[in-house]
């Protein structure tokens, strides 16, 4: 195993690879940067930053990270500290560093982190208003999580977005006589159906999984035009729309394989790559483990990745997890911070990283859409445009602190799975998901 | 004179104990001394946390912002919110069932433990192994085994003695999830109970089945007559801690089901959880855990007051 490799060899091995790759990409970048003056951050004397970001997906992510942030100190004469954290704990860390005041200078966070604790951000406007002019504008997903709502102030940097579309066996697909998912609710159940009827069922996590069972009630939520909040953030979960999507859900059910309510973020992978399935949505990293393992390579040569089906909306309503870098005010070095997050998202160092990534990210400015790693693997390129999405957790009222929790607390989740199990009706399950939901944003409405 | 005083003078100065030790003589100073880090300990571990989470439980505090407080508004909510209905009634039926089922597996395993066999030490001490192991590893191995897809359970019934024809749903149904999360929680909790109902066992005279079985009481007798009330005091303490550690389970529950499918396996441990950290509302979560204590002490004193304390015990006659 490449284990044991040091940290320090791992980092060595890293800025070789980052120089090559960033000399390389110099010479053939296809990245357009219009001519911006960069903005002057002055620097502060004696300054050092500590970094808090959650951990790879793989190995050249760290490394090509790391080697970007020592390429910065070499040039700027700044250290920069980066701990890498474990998904699960990155709020958590969050919250004490921005509870006690004291901790990292930044912490790229997921999502709406920002808006949690704004009060303790420096806004990040004239950053990301250079880089926005400089590469091509921020996609929709990234405005929609950087900005504060109703406002033109960033109060978040994103960094990139992994999405969760569709994947499904080619070969079974094609043996039920079909070609691909339809976009249409009855031609998506008709081929959920047929696939029961073939022994490789479809299965969507209903269970309590934070990204997989919100994955699935959004998509089934915004597929029939209905949504948690307004665009004034009044809750509009109780309406015809979402019993329509409940409706739909309760005769879609039956047709998943087994056990899908007691699911949770894992099981529809571990399924899938069991060929016990024949359909799910994931993101991008069980494609990945599918391909890079020889005993299953052969299921990744045979799975496709499709968009959620739009069905009644207007384009295919996937939303993407965000990394979303956050400046805290007790850093002592706030221009040195600021420096630094620009730094990494110029073009010498963020197309390095993008590519080093191969697709677990996609980029949130709009001329990073011409980097290599969008050609490399036409099964991986369908993740270019994840950041160019209308739809964000919460959508369409403001994002706030109440819409992370709903989904934390998967309000949602439990209302299809209610009515998919028979637990309760549409009506009864969409009017107590309303209840809960009002509690959680009674202060935002307030 | 001289000469002679000043070796005396000394003896005295040697004899009059120094401040320090005079000190430690001073009774309230040591008193004070002794009890300090034990006091000081407590109040930073334990009553400092317990204030802090009933004063939020009347606080709107969530992560990220300062609460104000709000009286009873988040137990007002609970009374009127099915989801803490359903986690009080999952609560007290998996500790009732759990805790029987524990106490009779338990008890008919330290009898049998009772006896003169071969390798008995060793037995006793492989009887502790589901106790011992982290409750989160038990709890990913029975994971697997409830698992819908993987369950070693379906594989047996499946595909080895064809019994069945599809997988076993353990948890994707309320009522299954429920009973498998309570099985867990069986297998878990019986070491404890058999190992301490043993130790109890242990101190019956012998000479008390001796003298039974001259006046030929019989098997069921003897365990009626004799060991049962002999070991109600026992059975009392260890069912109070058997009752408070299941009450409060966290672990078995979060790894295994984390409360679904839809919420019908949400402990109160759990729900404060969900809703305190997961959720964000740190205040209602307080107040959900808070919400605990009146059913932890009621559970406390029935088992305390309705075994324990028996009037032949203190010397009375029993009715």
């Amino acid at each position: 195993m490449k284990n044991d490799i040091t940290r320090r060899d791992a980092l060595a091995l890293g800025v070789s690879a980052a120089a090559l790759a960033a000399t390389g990409a110099s010479a053939q970048s296809a990245i357009k940067a219009a001519d911006v003056p960069a903005p002057k951050f002055a620097i502060e004397k004696g300054a050092s930053l500590r970094m808090l970001r959650p951990v790879r997906f793989v190995q050249a992510d760290e490394d090509v990270f790391r080697a970007n942030c020592a390429k910065f100190t070499k040039e700027t004469g700044v250290e920069v500290k980066v701990d890498f954290v474990g998904w699960e704990d990155i709020n958590q860390q969050t919250a004490v560093t921005s509870n006690s005041g004291a901790g990292p200078d930044i912490i790229i966070g997921f999502s709406d982190a920002p808006h949690i604790y704004v009060d303790k951000l420096v806004e990040l406007t004239d950053v990301a208003d250079y880089l926005g002019k400089k590469y091509g504008g921020w996609q929709n997903l990234a405005k929609a999580y950087g900005k504060k709502a109703k406002s033109d102030a960033w109060i978040g940097l994103p960094f990139g977005a992994t999405a969760g579309p569709l994947i499904y066996r080619k070969s079974i697909l094609k043996s039920v006589g079909f070609d691909k998912a339809p976009e249409d609710l009855a031609g998506f159940l008709d081929l959920c159906q047929k696939l029961q009827k073939a022994g490789k069922p479809a299965g969507f996590a209903l269970g309590n999984a934070v990204g997989d069972g919100n994955g699935f009630a959004d998509w089934m939520l915004w597929s029939h035009n209905a949504s948690l909040l307004d665009e004034e953030g009044n809750v509009t979960i109780n309406s015809k729309e979402t019993i329509a999507a409940l409706n739909y859900v309760k005769q879609l059910y039956p047709t998943f394989i087994a056990g899908t309510p007691s699911w949770n973020d894992v099981s529809n992978n571990r399924a899938y790559s069991s060929q016990e399935i024949a359909l799910t949505a994931n993101g991008v990293s069980l494609y990945f483990s599918l391909k890079n393992d020889p005993a299953t390579k052969a299921i990744a040569e045979d799975s496709e990745h499709q968009l959620l089906p739009k069905f009644l909306a207007p384009i295919s309503p996937m939303s993407g997890l965000t990394l979303n870098a956050m400046l805290f005010k007790h850093s002592q070095y706030p221009n040195a911070s600021k420096a630094l997050l620009t730094y990494l998202m110029e073009k010498d160092q963020y197309e390095p990283w993008l590519n080093a990534n191969s697709g677990y990210w996609s980029q949130p400015l709009g001329s990073y859409a011409d980097a290599k790693v969008w050609t490399e693997d036409p099964k991986v390129a369908i993740f270019k445009n994840t950041m160019n999405s209308n739809y964000y957790a919460g959508y369409k009222g403001p994002i706030s602190t109440a819409t992370g929790a709903v989904r934390a607390d998967y309000v949602t989740v439990q209302m299809f799975a209610a009515v998919a199990t028979g637990a309760s009706t549409p009506e009864a399950a969409a009017a107590e998901a309303e209840q809960r939901a009002k509690r959680y944003f009674r202060r935002q409405t307030r | 004179m001289s000469v002679t005083t000043l070796p005396s003078r000394r003896i005295i100065q040697q004899r009059q104990p120094g401040w320090i030790v005079r000190l430690f003589d001073y009774k309230p100073f040591l008193i004070v001394m002794c009890l300090t880090p034990a006091i000081g300990l407590l109040a930073v571990f334990l009553t400092y946390p317990l204030g802090l989470g009933v004063w939020l439980a009347f606080t709107d505090t969530t992560i990220g912002k300062r609460g104000v407080f709000i009286g009873f508004e988040n137990f007002q909510y609970l009374v009127t919110d099915p989801l803490w209905w359903n986690a009080v009634f999952y609560s007290v039926f998996y500790t009732a069932i759990a805790t029987i089922g524990k106490f009779a597996l338990g008890f008919y395993l330290a009898l049998l433990l009772n006896n003169h066999f071969r390798f008995k030490s060793l037995l006793r001490a492989i009887i502790l192994l589901p106790w011992i192991v982290p409750t989160v590893l038990s709890a990913l191995a029975f994971w697997w085994i409830y698992d819908p897809q993987f369950s070693i359970i379906s594989y047996l019934l499946v595909d080895v003695l064809h019994i069945r024809t599809t997988n076993i749903d353990f948890l994707g149904t309320p009522w299954a999830a429920r009973f498998s999360l309570i099985a867990a929680n069986i297998w878990r909790g019986i070491p404890f109970v058999a190992i301490s109902l043993l130790a109890g066992l242990q101190t019956i005279s012998p000479s008390l089945y001796e003298a039974a079985m001259l006046d030929g009481a019989s098997a069921w007798q003897r365990f009626r007559f004799i060991t049962f009330p002999m070991m109600l005091p026992i059975l009392a303490i260890v069912m109070t801690f058997s009752i408070i550690f299941t009450f409060t389970d966290f672990q078995l529950v979060y790894a295994i089901t984390r409360g679904g499918p839809v919420n019908s396996t949400h402990l109160l441990a759990t729900l404060a959880f969900q809703r305190g950290i997961a959720g964000g509302e740190l205040g209602e979560g307080a107040a959900i855990a808070v919400s605990m204590i009146p059913f932890l002490v009621f559970a406390t004193l029935f088992s305390y007051f309705g075994l324990a304390r028996r009037k032949w015990q203190q010397g009375e006659a029993n009715d």
